[in-house]
């Protein structure tokens, strides 16, 4: 290798590093909120409320004396301008727990020791490290001293969202809304794609472009006369109409699935048709069989949109909280905690867990789909 | 969308008679296919567009649960849409209008360029593991929004959230720390922030167009002297103006109805000082808070027009930057 190949490599590794790292601090950036939400939900309302406080859950560090020594300890301390006798007997602490302060010494150095005796002027501490060592005096007011933290994370979060928003039945809700509308929309979408791939016939781009031209349609000027309509005939308060227009196409689904089936070739279906089948038979048996890939990735695509459906829930389930899927229940339970950020990152936590089990099963899925949609535009 | 700048025509009904046999039986499985779309396109979408526009022409008050006798008013909801503070600015406070266009003109930009910046980063020859990157930047967008709200909401929060918390240990005072959500100040770029988890599909669809630009075209354009920003933008901005364009148009009219996250945040008040009473927020409002159909109607077909005629002058500005391969 000659020096001037040499250098080159060298300056492409650095250039790799440099990019690299600068995607990686951007990425850190970027993700930064959901280390927030891991490590909040674990703490305590305590912690939260103090500034200076560790990033990591952590409560004022403790010390528990479960040693065995009998022995009685006298010390002389200072209290209300006179020396007194302060008697401490160690079996009377046995199973106590005592407050940590981190406590200056004499020489200078910090230490953590265990608060046994506290009065204004001076205190009896123990050594946490060396509990059967004798406790001893410290000269100085305890309650100017800081508590050190130590690491314990709490886990009444997560119970206090499971029960007050009744997490299971929110859960199965959610189950059940995305189930069902994720079979409506690949009943309809996958028929109307089909029509739109494999016929040809006058008007059909016509109505294709109107199809994709619903993608741009504002909300607002239908949903007034659906709810009124939905209220009417008494649906507001159930699931109705939020599953039986899956089972009508959307725009979306359809395109992508229409995209897909484009790119499969005809001369199989051409054959089985020549041969006699039905489109419906063509559309089952040839064209299905071979669009494994989109079909998971409508699916996938259809459960995380309804995971984070909120309008839909929102307007017709407002009334009916035993009904609400998770993302209108999570609003809900941050009016109740409001002012409580461990237990509303808990939500959060556990309203966002299973969305993301399944795309990291199912990346490939997801991102093969969004280039399908995706070129063609 | 290649088919969307020019509408092709909806055949007569005397055309379709003359069609041969085999024509009439494609045209007949064809349309036996289409037909869950179009009873759904006009259960949900047309007929109920009609009785918006209907709805905005009459008197339908709702008084203790009970509609009034409906009755035909003519012009005078849009005599009074046209006249309401609530849209329209006054002096020194703003229309809803107003909000929803001030907080786009911050959030459009943002929401363009960011992916655009992403993708080309992932696209950097000299960056490891781009595969790693790509997931994980577009990780986010599958989070719920209202989860996502609250995500970073919590890191924007200003007594105990991580930002505040640091510009305090870096020795800013405490009572000039930015109050974020709750700050005029601040709240349109909190927003932004909370909705910067969406980019990961805009990203993803221009890195995959992006990565589709042939090789032989940057070595042309290396060959012609380009240095990389202007085959960027000589070759590779050409190639995705489409995606970029299609992003445009849907960011557009999304944020015209961007209504949500005031909702979830700020509790739909509109709080700090009205700066978050965007024009969805109050037709939201207008319908399921006050029970008004009729003004909530008008006020959707104003939406609609105003989204109609942006989205025609930017179909019409399509063709000055737009680039079409497909265009033999």
């Amino acid at each position: 290798m000659d020096a001037v190949q040499k250098k080159s490599r060298l300056k492409k590794n650095i250039n790799a590093t440099f990019v690299t790292t600068f995607a990686a601090a951007i990425l850190a950036l970027f993700l930064m909120p959901f280390l927030f939400m891991v490590l909040t939900s674990l703490k305590t309302p305590n912690q939260i409320m103090v500034l200076g406080s560790p990033i990591y859950p952590a409560m004022p560090a403790s010390f528990t004396y479960e040693g065995d020594s009998t022995a009685e300890y006298t010390f002389q301390i200072e209290k209300g301008g006179r020396m007194v006798d302060e008697v401490i007997s160690m079996p009377e602490f046995v199973g106590e727990t005592l407050d940590v302060y981190s406590v200056p010494m004499e020489d200078g150095s910090m230490r953590s020791l265990a608060l046994m005796k506290g009065a204004n002027s001076a205190s009896i501490f123990l050594d946490p490290d060396d509990p059967e060592e004798p406790p001893f005096v410290w000269v100085g007011y305890y309650k100017g001293l800081e508590r050190p933290w130590s690491f314990s994370p709490s886990w009444s979060n997560y119970e206090t969202v499971w029960n007050d928003i009744n997490y299971p039945r929110i859960l199965w809700n959610t189950f059940f809304y995305a189930f069902f509308t994720t079979v409506g929309v690949l009943f309809s979408c996958v028929l109307v794609a089909f029509g739109f791939s494999r016929f040809r016939f006058p008007g059909r781009d016509f109505l294709f472009v109107v199809l994709i031209s619903t993608i741009f349609l504002p909300g607002a000027v239908t949903i007034i006369p659906q709810f009124t309509f939905f209220s009417q005939i008494g649906w507001v308060g159930s699931w109705l109409p939020l599953i039986i227009p899956s089972f009508f196409a959307n725009a979306y689904d359809t395109f992508l699935l229409r995209q897909y089936f484009m790119t499969l070739p005809r001369e199989l279906d051409e054959a089985a048709m020549i041969d006699g089948a039905s489109p419906l038979r063509v559309l089952w048996s040839v064209i299905l069989p071979q669009s494994y890939a989109a079909i998971v990735a409508v699916s996938i695509f259809h459960i995380v949109w309804a995971w984070n459906d909120y309008f839909g829930p929102l307007i017709y389930l407002s009334t009916k909280m035993e009904n609400q899927p998770v993302s209108v229940a999570l609003a809900r339970f941050n009016g109740m905690y409001g002012r409580q950020p461990q237990a509303i990152q808990a939500g959060a936590l556990m309203t966002i867990i299973i969305p993301m089990i399944l795309f990291f099963a199912a990346q490939r899925f997801f991102i093969q789909g969004i280039v399908i949609t995706g070129v063609d535009k | 969308m290649e088919q969307l700048t020019h509408l092709p025509k909806l055949p007569s009904f005397g055309s379709l008679r003359k069609m041969p046999p085999m024509a009439r039986r494609e045209f007949r499985n064809g349309m036996i296919f289409l037909i869950p779309w179009i009873v759904g396109f006009l259960a949900f979408t047309l007929i109920p567009m009609v009785a918006t526009l209907v709805f905005s022409f009459m008197n339908l008050d709702i008084t203790d649960g009970v509609l009034n006798k409906p009755e035909f008013v003519g012009l005078d909801n849009y005599i009074t849409l046209f006249k309401d503070p609530q849209i329209w600015s006054t002096g020194a406070t703003p229309g809803s209008l107003w909000v929803t266009i001030r907080f786009g003109l911050l959030a459009l930009p943002v929401g363009i360029f960011l992916p655009l910046l992403l993708a080309l980063l992932m696209n950097n020859k000299s960056l490891r593991g781009q595969n790693f990157f790509r997931t994980m930047f577009y990780m986010p967008y599958i989070i719920p929004f209202v989860a996502s709200v609250f995500l970073w909401g919590g890191i924007l929060n200003p007594e105990t959230g991580w930002i505040n918390r640091s510009l305090i240990a870096l020795g800013m005072p405490k009572d000039s720390v930015p109050g974020w959500a709750n700050d005029i100040n601040w709240v349109y770029p909190t927003y932004v922030i909370m909705g910067i988890w969406g980019i990961g599909n805009a990203m993803l669809t221009l890195l995959a167009g992006i990565q589709s630009v042939p090789t032989d075209l940057y070595d042309a354009a290396r060959v012609d002297g380009a240095g990389s920003f202007a085959s960027f933008w000589n070759v590779t901005f050409p190639m995705i103006s489409p995606v970029i364009f299609y992003n445009l148009t849907l960011s557009i009219v999304g944020l015209f109805q961007y209504f949500l996250v005031p909702l979830v945040v700020n509790q739909g008040t509109g709080r700090p000082g009205g700066a978050t009473f965007f024009y969805n927020l109050y037709l939201y409002k207008t319908f399921f808070t006050n029970q008004d159909m009729s003004y909530g109607s008008t006020l959707a077909w104003l939406l609609f027009l105003v989204i109609l005629v942006v989205t025609i002058v930017l179909f019409s500005t399509a063709r000055y930057w737009v680039y079409y391969a497909s265009e033999k």
